[in-house]
């Protein structure tokens, strides 16, 4: 393959200007609320004492969960050896810190005392996954920048490859951390699940990828670079498989509860009689962010529609975060199991599904997370050659290759 | 000396004695409790036992806590801080009907101290499980690792709070077993009310103490765990559940 050349977005339009100051009043809109809540408590959310974690827990998790999975396109290049995605990998480096960085922004804002940030930083539980975690983000952003920085310097070029195993096996940990934040619960049946950890490896993958199917598609046609079917088509394929692994491990949790009858009544509740729930569940999760894409991606017609590709992943993107809300707000909804075979009552609202309605304030943070995410993003490919000038097919390797 | 005589004489000497005595028996009690210096100690594991037989439909327990430690309602129920609540039960086959306060129940190996990120949540040496109001950061992960739906997140500002119980809008507390209290040499306000005005249900004491009469009462009759399957060794025990 012939060496690649990259360039900055060299865009001084008003149509640029216009972007940022878009996402400019989405994180001035997020940070206003992260003020409210702060001011006047957690009161001003639709957030509870049963359901302590909300909108913005969606969005967050989603945000670090997408991240680590928008880094697997240079993992592919680096790691697996895959020259194909190569052109790819800065851009998939940078994602994988844009949208950290969003999801780490709205998880931080949202706290009860956000000004005691300094304190989660200097005293550490070892015990606590969450601890845990604190040094994942930071450590895979401080990883991830090295990765970045061999692949921009040329006499860092021979690491590469080094780098871009620790970055690929840091990634793995990182997101094991985030899915047994839930799976080390073990007072709360939707949760205490060693499967819950693999599942959000898999999601990662997913959500990952398909967000960075969209900001590669609009940055090219942003910047009026060619980008040619031959990458589009290996990405909509690994998408697919993707969507398809999420179903599959999705499928495995809810048969393993199935068998298991004091979980009949939890997965009653998610997959028959949750309401909104189960909703999400299956129009949400399962049909909008799994069967439909598999449709797009490889049903009749597929190879050449790059619509579908983008539909696919936005489809990929919605179910996600129907999945994400269905885990994180139907998960503490359902009522604890403190006194079996007794119907509970008390006025903590013991035994009955716990009532939840997004706020306005908690959809303006989680909204910021993600402007920030691509605020980050626009201004990091106009300051420094992430993309490649050209991604025409003739430009990358064959398929066959 | 008649008999009157003597026996005004007999008994004159016993209010003596006791008089003279009884501010002994009262420094011995003194000598007991901890001054505010000295650390809780392992030698101590304070802990309750319901008797869910003797709990009736009334609330002292609750109304008496939340004085205590100054939690008040803002008529909002799903954010309102609840230290301690009274749950009934009905078994869905025989339709018995019982009731029963539920409180954090200060485990041996609490989960919400394992899932604290900054240490906040903690056990002291005598078991009573407490939250540091200067290291929480209102992440509320141990409200989702509590078993027991005992501990609350302060969502709006808090006034009038007791100079012995620290309060914060935006971090997590619980039940404190009463330790500003219990380090006085006094019970818990949800005992001392239960035993004054509801049915004497809550018995608080040393579970290492084989004299006490809480260990007495557990070792002779049969008492249980909410969430035994869970082997958290909860310091708070029911009777008749």
């Amino acid at each position: 393959m012939a060496s690649v050349q990259y360039r900055e977005i060299n865009d001084r339009s008003a149509r640029y200007r216009a972007l940022l100051a878009a996402f400019g009043v989405l994180i001035l809109a997020a940070l206003g609320a992260a003020w409210t809540m702060e001011h006047r408590g957690h009161v001003v959310t639709g957030m509870s004492n049963r359901v302590v974690w909300g909108l913005p827990h969606v969005f967050a998790v989603f945000l670090i969960v997408a991240a680590s999975g928008a880094l697997n396109v240079a993992s592919i290049a680096s790691v697996f050896g895959r020259d194909f995605y190569k052109p790819l990998a800065r851009l998939s480096g940078l994602l994988a810190l844009t949208l950290l960085a969003g999801g780490l922004a709205v998880l931080v804002l949202d706290l009860g005392r956000p000004d005691r940030l300094i304190v989660a930083m200097t005293h550490y539980n070892f015990k606590s996954v969450f601890a845990w975690n604190i040094f994942l983000y930071t450590g895979f952003l401080a990883v991830v920048a090295l990765y970045l920085w061999t692949m921009f310097e040329r006499r860092m070029n021979d690491y590469i490859g080094r780098a871009g195993m620790l970055a690929f096996l840091w990634r793995l940990v990182l997101t094991t951390g985030t899915g047994s934040i839930f799976g080390f619960l073990v007072a709360r049946e939707p949760y205490n699940s060693a499967l819950l950890a693999p599942l959000f490896i898999v999601m990662s993958f997913s959500f990952g990828l398909a967000v960075f199917l969209l900001v590669l598609m609009s940055a090219f046609r942003w910047s009026g670079r060619a980008l040619g079917d031959a990458v589009l088509k290996r990405l909509g394929n690994l998408l697919g498989v993707f969507a398809a692994a999420v179903l599959y491990f999705v499928a495995v949790y809810h048969l393993t509860n199935l068998y298991v009858t004091r979980q009949h009544p939890f997965e009653r509740f998610i997959l028959l009689e949750g309401g909104v729930y189960t909703a999400l569940f299956w129009l949400g999760q399962v049909l909008l962010g799994g069967v439909v894409p598999l449709v797009l991606l490889f049903g009749r017609g597929a190879k050449r529609a790059r619509g579908r590709l983008v539909a696919a992943a936005a489809c990929v993107i919605a179910g996600g975060f129907a999945q994400l809300y269905v885990i994180i707000i139907g998960g503490q909804a359902y009522p604890q199991l403190m006194f079996p075979d007794k119907v509970v009552a008390s006025s903590f609202f013991d035994g009955v599904v716990a009532a939840y309605a997004p706020s306005l304030p908690e959809l303006a943070l989680g909204a910021g997370g993600v402007a920030l995410a691509l605020a980050l993003t626009v201004v990091a490919l106009k300051v420094l050659p992430f993309l490649p000038r050209s991604l025409t097919d003739g430009d990358v390797d064959s398929p066959a290759t | 000396m008649n008999t009157d005589r003597r026996q005004w004489l007999v008994l004159g000497a016993a209010v003596l004695t006791g008089a003279a005595l009884a501010p002994g028996f009262r420094l011995i009690e003194l000598v007991q409790a901890r001054s505010p210096q000295e650390a809780a100690s392992t030698l101590q594991r304070w802990g309750l036992l319901i008797d869910t037989t003797k709990c009736t439909d009334c609330d002292v327990c609750v109304t008496a806590c939340h004085e205590e430690n100054g939690v008040s309602s803002h008529g909002r129920l799903e954010t309102d801080a609840q230290w301690i609540r009274k749950v009934s039960l009905h078994d869905k086959r025989t339709g018995y009907a019982q009731t029963l306060p539920v409180m954090c129940q200060h485990c041996t190996d609490p989960p919400c101290v394992d899932v604290c990120p900054t240490g906040a949540s903690f056990k002291r040496a005598d078991g009573i499980v407490l939250v540091d109001k200067h290291t929480c950061i209102g992440c509320r992960y141990c409200v989702l690792a509590c078993p027991f739906g005992a501990r609350s997140f302060i969502h709006e500002p808090v006034s009038d709070q007791k100079a012995d119980v620290p309060r914060g809008k935006g971090t997590v507390e619980s039940c404190t077993l009463c330790v500003h209290r219990v380090d006085r040499g006094q019970i818990p306000a949800c005992v001392e009310a239960c035993n004054r005005d509801g049915g004497e249900a809550m018995v608080f004491g040393d579970l290492n103490d084989g004299g006490s009469e809480l260990r007495r009462r557990l070792n002779s009759e049969p008492s249980t765990q909410i969430r035994p399957d869970l082997a958290l060794n909860t310091g708070v025990r029911y009777q008749g559940l």
